[in-house]
């Protein structure tokens, strides 16, 4: 994807080449250091990276079957003016995701009120059956959410996409801090930088205020992953590690008494809260995919009976469903009664007959993406498509219009990263992580952020060829 | 902590212990191979291919006991499941599956091991690099056990660790001497020639013994004293004694922990039992051959025993 002819906001410096306040500290310490030295700091970053194994699964990728997503070390920086709109804006919207998925769960008064149509949620996978009627304990849908914004403007921050299911990524952010703060320990006493190191704590703190009234007092708390395999093993033994949580498999879970229990190595032990970085369908094979060897057979029925907190709860995918995406605006007004504070980018929906026709004339310009997709496969993007393939794309979506969505291509902001010949802007997303218990709304200020590291390209996605920066977020 | 992770510990410590213990025994053939003939030289290499279990394997795909085919093959054969790249493969992919029981320090020196030793091994190995190879080999094991050692909790998962680090040590001594008892043996009662001297002296070498007996014997290399070292010398740290000693310490440590013994605790020290009370003249009386079989065989039931106690599956 490459940014058009339209001018891209450089988070750096302003037009006439000077340098923003965010990025005057961090420059000022920047121009001061030698080049040579810098280039071998870069260097390292990535011995550093490889030896403590901070490494990613790329699926249908055999020849590296554990590769490193690059590392940036210039940062991204936002103002502490940004960050209190920005935060304020994630808060109101997650608010609103939860009341939704309750909603949706219950009396769906959003569909009765004629918001949302009914359409979206007959026969979609991503929303669940199992769960209606049911309100999870602490009535908390996404205990984590990671919500991707991308910026156009000096004060236009957008959501491209609410991440309500298992967002991956929060140890990207850790240990690029730590990372940082490694590699230049002084440049963190010139520019004051707020930390984000307290994340698994705070992870912790909210999962067991989330724990069902079955719990003991200090409630025991698992992360489930599906193994060494997955692409976010390294992320789920980090954060469990960091939070001093159980990391179990499918195949360490079984139904004890009515309760979810671990097999240790002197017998079953009960767990209450389970942080499962496995999706929905392989999380019962009872109930859900019956081949499924990465779940536990009966968790359904002990979570329905409120002796478990599975977080974040099955059937939050309905949320971040890219049909239910352009719907945003109204469902957070709905919900919070308020205007939503951060824009939606707009979007057409190709189910819709009108905006079909305008879709399929201008596919050239558009970026054009699966309802149920992910992870930025399956997407047509215009600008830098063949005529071929953008004729193949248009079969696709004349087939089953209701699969698809469409964008414009965003002209968005740029951050320096660092090359051999010195900084060069490269486009960025920001994926702030946010915290829910019945407590309340927690949002780490900062985020990760992911950068294009080609030149002109607007793809971010680690899984191709993506990087990823430490954010920072400056003290008042 | 849960079964499946003392088991991925238990086998993450055994694997590296196989792998440094069968670089020792590379490196004794190859010594064998540079300072005697061809034919002693291949002789060498079948018993290091008998020691670890790898004779069949092998001959299935080769017909003689060429130097650089045996190491190769025992090192990286891509058809060798057993390979010690292998073995090196599975103690990290076991190190991930507990890398939140692992200190930080311990998994980048696991994790660094691979990674070096997997980039020494990407190529053949050839006479020429064979010595760089193993002593890197031992020294990356060795670095682990170090990061271990001095970062790690003394707790279960330390317990589990040293474990798998002692059934295998006990094994691995146990099977070389098995192998190498006839040359023990038939000169128990003799001074030896030069030529047992030399053969001898591969058994010591190969479990790292040969400057630690000599100290304590002035210099004086004699069969019945270099059995009685490995067996039952509780001061040297790959004897049986020695091994079985640590074992005794873990287990000893679970039992506080965990509130009681179990069927393994049982086990152990009625094999224990057997090797304090033994003595050198008793054992080699009553057969060397049948003595170490009967302690393999022990040595395996305890190590079933723990994994079934602790529940290391389901």
């Amino acid at each position: 994807m490459q940014s058009g002819s339209r001018a891209q906001y450089d988070e750096m410096l302003d037009p006439d080449g000077s340098v923003r306040p965010a990025y005057a500290g961090f420059r000022n310490w920047y121009d001061a250091q030698d080049s040579g030295w810098l280039k071998r700091q870069d260097s390292e970053a990535e011995r550093f990276f490889r030896r403590t194994g901070i490494t990613f699964n790329v699926y249908g990728d055999d020849a590296a079957e554990e590769r490193l997503i690059p590392f940036d070390m210039i940062p991204r920086i936002i103002t502490a003016n940004e960050w209190r709109k920005l935060s304020r804006g994630i808060e109101q919207r997650v608010r609103a995701l939860n009341a939704f998925l309750h909603d949706l769960y219950h009396r769906q008064e959003i569909v009765r009120s004629g918001r949302l149509p009914e359409r979206l949620l007959q026969g979609n996978d991503a929303f669940l059956p199992q769960m209606a009627g049911f309100t999870p304990p602490g009535d908390v849908y996404t205990h984590v959410v990671g919500i991707d914004l991308v910026r156009t403007g000096p004060d236009e921050f957008m959501v491209l996409e609410d991440n309500a299911r298992t967002p991956s990524g929060v140890s990207y952010m850790l240990e690029n801090r730590e990372t940082m703060m490694a590699m230049f320990p002084e440049l963190f006493s010139r520019v004051a930088v707020r930390p984000v190191s307290d994340y698994p704590r705070r992870l912790a703190r909210s999962l067991a205020a989330c724990a069902p009234s079955c719990a003991s007092q200090r409630p025991v708390v698992a992360v489930l992953t599906p193994g060494i395999y997955n692409s976010a093993y390294f992320e789920h033994a980090f954060l469990a590690d960091q939070m001093g949580a159980e990391l179990v498999e499918g195949s360490d879970l079984r139904v004890v008494d009515g309760r979810i229990a671990m097999r240790t190595t002197t017998g079953y032990r009960p767990v209450d809260v389970i942080y499962r970085r496995v999706d929905d369908d392989y999380l019962d094979p009872l109930t859900f995919n019956k081949d499924s060897a990465l779940g536990v057979a009966g968790i359904m029925d002990v979570y329905r009976a409120g002796r478990v907190t599975i977080a974040n709860a099955p059937g939050t995918g309905i949320a971040d469903d890219k049909a239910i995406y352009s719907f945003m605006p109204e469902i957070v007004e709905f919900y919070t009664g308020e205007k939503p504070i951060l824009q939606n980018v707009p979007t057409w929906r190709c189910s819709e007959p009108d905006s079909l026709a305008y879709v399929l004339d201008n596919l050239k310009e558009l970026v054009v993406k699966e309802v149920h997709g992910s992870g930025g496969y399956g997407m047509l993007i215009g600008p830098t498509s063949s005529k071929g393939e953008i004729a193949r794309f248009a079969k696709k979506l004349r087939a089953r219009p209701e699969n698809y969505i469409a964008q414009p291509t965003l002209s968005l902001s740029t951050v320096p990263i660092f090359t051999k010949a010195g900084l060069a802007p490269r486009h960025v997303d920001l994926r702030p992580f946010v915290l829910v218990s019945p407590g309340g709304i927690d949002i780490t200020p900062g985020g990760l952020t992911r950068v294009a590291l080609k030149k002109g390209s607007l793809v971010v996605n680690s899984s191709q060829g993506g990087g990823t920066k430490d954010s920072w977020v400056l003290e008042d | 902590m849960l079964g499946r992770s003392a088991n991925g510990i238990y086998w993450m410590t055994r694997y590296l212990e196989r792998a440094e213990n069968t670089a020792r025994l590379l490196e004794v053939g190859f010594r064998m191979a540079l300072t005697r003939g061809p034919q002693a030289a291949s002789e060498e290499w079948r018993s290091v291919l008998v020691t670890i279990g790898q004779d069949a394997g092998y001959r299935a795909r080769f017909d003689d006991y060429v130097g650089t085919q045996v190491f190769n093959f025992i090192l990286r054969g891509p058809d060798n499941p057993a390979s010690v790249l292998c073995m090196l493969d599975n103690a990290r992919s076991n190190a991930r599956t507990v890398r939140t029981g692992l200190t930080r320090e311990s998994w980048e020196a696991t994790n660094e091991a691979w990674m070096q030793l997997r980039d020494l091994l990407a190529r053949p190995v050839r006479e020429g690099n064979i010595g760089e190879v193993i002593s890197a080999i031992r020294g990356q094991t060795t670095q682990v056990r170090g990061a271990m050692d001095g970062t790690m909790l003394r707790n279960e998962v330390f317990n589990f660790a040293r474990l798998g680090t002692f059934i295998e040590r006990a094994d691995n001594t146990a099977r070389i001497l098995d192998v190498k008892y006839y040359v023990l043996l038939p000169s128990l009662s003799w001074v030896g020639s030069s030529l047992d001297n030399a053969q001898w002296e591969t058994v010591l070498r190969s479990v790292a013994g040969d400057r630690a007996y000599r100290w304590l014997n002035a210099g004086r290399l004699d069969p019945r004293g270099i059995a009685q070292f490995l067996i039952l010398d509780g001061r040297f740290p790959r004897s049986l004694a020695f091994a079985y000693e640590k074992l005794a310490s873990n287990m000893a440590g679970l039992a506080r922990q965990y509130g009681g013994e179990t069927r393994a605790h049982a086990l152990l020290q009625a094999a224990r039992a057997k090797l304090q009370q033994a003595t050198i003249d008793r054992v080699i009386e009553r057969g060397l051959h049948e003595f170490i079989t009967e302690f393999i065989a022990d040595t395996g039931r305890i190590n079933q025993a723990i994994a079934a106690e602790y529940r290391f599956i389901e």
